[in-house]
């Protein structure tokens, strides 16, 4: 009988070696006439893993990683195609403590299905929340959402029921129709959960979006996908593909009468274009400059039409949402924080990967009994919570439940969940340096606090680096943080600061040694 | 303006063709060009335009504001090293530093033979396993200087 064996085709997986195992595992399997069948799935999430190889075996699936090419022989001689041992070995992977104490609701899949195949999407629960949703009314599908209490993951944490529901009651010019649009721009650095999931479980974020589309009575959907994720590109086309093949997508979903064409469209290396303004007029064909706000997208968005525009996470939490019901996904989380957050551990981390887990948990936690401390094995100093716009947490910080108000509340934000560690080699006036140098290249000039400060942040973070009239300039970069931060006209200008001031407030003695 | 040769101006013109009535045809255009050429040829402005019936300076404006597009031929291969803050904490300093001076060009530069393109880019999405980069739409994890050389030799021959 053959063997399933197991080898994500994840680019993280991939960018340690895993197609060079794969091909390794089949040549090795042929010469020693062994019938394996090789599944490219996407990642469990533990990134140390990989690659990992997985094997089904009677006791579940069994694990061994990291994996290289050259391994492969020996785990052949160890008889790893039917569980043998190895040390490699790292036993059952449910029962593996990172991947136990974890809540996958929107993660159920990625790891464990073949990504592509729309059979296995549907054998483990796949398209069981639209064949709900079809046969409810628009307003009892968007009430779902909002009882489940989800808000928006891309960051700024917006109620997504009531988004929702203002693009339902908005009407589109005649001779034009309503969208739901995808916010794939994942460029925070420090996030993965998009990808991983685009990579891992492509049909999940199509049935979120189709299922939003009968909520708001859309019959057009763009992917908007930074062009840095080919690999996620090729995914989403494949699976696109095979859900019109079958009637997920197109003129008649399923046989519902109801419609919804969907497509991916390539961002082009604009970290700007993930602000959903800027990437409504990217999709447009346009310069990614941001638009003043109002109108709101959902009123007027894309080519002016009543528009949805979310995060790839808020809609690939909604099969689930509306398979098991909104009191099922409200009944994780914390406060006003309901649900779960994909905790995307990276940087200087000894175990680094994707955590689904319901809001509440520390970021203690996180950074020890799933991370492990620090990669070089030094004493994490600083903590980056949420991407480049994200505050710099200190040690005394780290019991800070990852809770949106939690972190509103010293200051930082929880943003895309996103959490990249530093040891204490980290000079946080290079940080703070950086932040506005970041800011500079991305900016998309249409404001000047953003467009102007950012370039004048950095000659002022230059002087005080250098020690010219330190005071001096330290005092203008609060005056400046203060500036952007309240005169921009989108969060890229206006969150710049929160690094910045967050170094400058925890880590006052980097900005003050010696030149 | 280098005019264009005649199977570049068949690639533009057969990009245009097929994607002008796309809605928002503009990128997916640039990209179908750049898919082909390596770069948008400054030649192919004025044909683009007038595919779309927009002026010259609002495609240029296009393709000026995004860092992905180029208007210049790039090497063989095109690396991008993450220059940010998950890759830094990596001491991505130390693989940009050698990868400078072993390619013996700056951020956006050519090697002298034409081989590589030398480009910073701002996450991967590989922050797990950081510093990361990319050659040619490939992924690479844990690049320390020893690795970025292994890998460039491999590319190189390519």
């Amino acid at each position: 009988m053959s063997v399933t064996v197991y080898i994500p085709r994840d680019a993280a997986a991939l960018s340690l070696g895993a197609e060079d195992v794969a091909k390794a595992i089949a040549a090795e399997a042929t010469a020693r006439k062994i019938d394996i069948t090789i599944v490219r799935n996407g990642t469990r999430g533990m990134v140390w893993l990989e690659p990992l190889v997985e094997v089904a075996t009677a006791k579940g699936r069994v694990g061994y990683g990291p994996v290289s090419a050259s391994d492969v022989r020996g785990l052949f001689d160890a008889g790893f195609h039917t569980g043998g041992q190895h040390a490699l070995g790292v036993g059952v992977i449910d029962a593996l403590p990172y991947f136990k104490k974890q809540d996958r609701l929107t993660f159920a899949r990625v790891g464990v299905i073949d990504p592509v195949s729309l059979g296995d999407y549907i054998a483990h629960d796949g398209y069981q929340g639209l064949m709900r949703a079809i046969g409810l009314p628009p307003a009892d599908i968007i009430k779902e959402v909002t009882d489940s209490g989800l808000r928006g993951r891309g960051g700024a944490a917006f109620p997504t029921g009531i988004k929702w529901k203002t693009v339902a009651d908005a009407t589109p010019d005649t001779g034009a129709q309503k969208y739901v649009t995808c916010n794939a721009d994942e460029g925070d650095s420090g996030t993965f959960a998009d990808r991983m999931l685009m990579e891992g479980d492509p049909f999940c974020l199509i049935e979120g979006m189709t299922i939003a589309a009968l909520a708001v009575g859309a019959t057009e959907g763009y992917i908007y996908l930074r062009c840095e994720y080919p690999h996620a590109h090729r995914a989403l086309n494949e699976a696109i593909a095979a859900a019109y093949a079958e009637g997920y997508l197109g003129e008649n979903i399923r046989g519902s009468g109801r419609k919804f064409n969907l497509a991916v469209r390539l961002g082009a290396g604009a970290y700007i274009c993930g602000e959903e303004t800027s990437m409504l007029e990217s999709l447009e064909g346009k310069r990614g400059e941001i638009r003043p706000r109002p109108p709101l997208p959902a009123i007027k968005g894309l080519f002016g039409q009543p528009t949805i525009v979310n995060n790839v996470m808020s809609l690939a939490s909604v099969p689930v949402i509306l398979q098991k019901g909104g009191e099922f996904y409200k009944n994780f989380g914390v406060g006003r924080s309901r649900g779960t957050l994909t905790v995307q551990l990276g940087g200087n981390i000894k175990r680094g990967g994707l955590i689904e887990r319901a809001f509440g948990v520390t970021l203690r936690e996180i950074l020890y009994d799933y991370g492990g401390g620090s990669a070089t094995g030094r004493p994490i100093r600083a903590v980056q919570v949420g991407g480049p716009l994200g505050a710099y947490l200190p040690e005394s910080q780290f019991d800070t439940p990852l809770d949106y108000e939690a972190f509103a509340n010293i200051q930082a934000l929880l943003g895309h969940g996103g959490i990249v560690a530093f040891d204490d080699t980290v000079d946080m006036a290079q940080m703070a340096r950086y932040a506005m140098e970041f800011c500079a290249i991305e900016s998309c000039g249409k404001c000047t606090p953003c467009r102007i400060g950012s370039t004048r942040g950095v000659e002022v973070m230059d002087r005080v680096i250098s020690g010219q009239n330190r005071e001096f300039h330290l005092t203008l970069v609060e005056e400046l943080c203060d500036t952007m931060l309240n005169g921009s006209l989108c969060g890229l200008g206006g969150l710049t600061p929160y690094p910045v001031q967050s170094a400058l407030r925890h880590f006052r003695e980097d900005f003050e040694k010696q030149a | 303006m280098t005019p264009l040769d005649s199977a570049a101006q068949q690639t533009v013109s057969s990009v245009v063709e097929r994607l002008k009535e796309t809605p928002g045809a503009l990128l997916p255009i640039l990209h179908g060009i750049q898919d082909v050429l390596g770069y948008i040829p400054p030649a192919a402005v004025p044909m683009i335009a007038e595919g779309l019936n927009l002026s010259r300076a609002e495609v240029h404006g296009v393709i000026s504001f995004y860092h992905y597009f180029r208007d210049s031929k790039p090497g063989r291969h095109t690396i991008h090293l993450c220059r940010a803050e998950a890759c830094q904490s990596m001491n991505q300093k130390a693989t940009e530093a050698h990868a400078k001076q072993a390619l013996g060009v700056e951020y956006h530069g050519t090697t002298s033979n034409g081989t590589f393109t030398f480009e910073p880019v701002y996450c991967l999405g590989n922050c797990a396993c950081s510093p990361a980069m990319m050659v040619d739409g490939e992924l690479y994890g844990r690049v320390t200087p020893e690795r970025f050389d292994a890998i460039i030799s491999e590319w190189g021959k390519r």
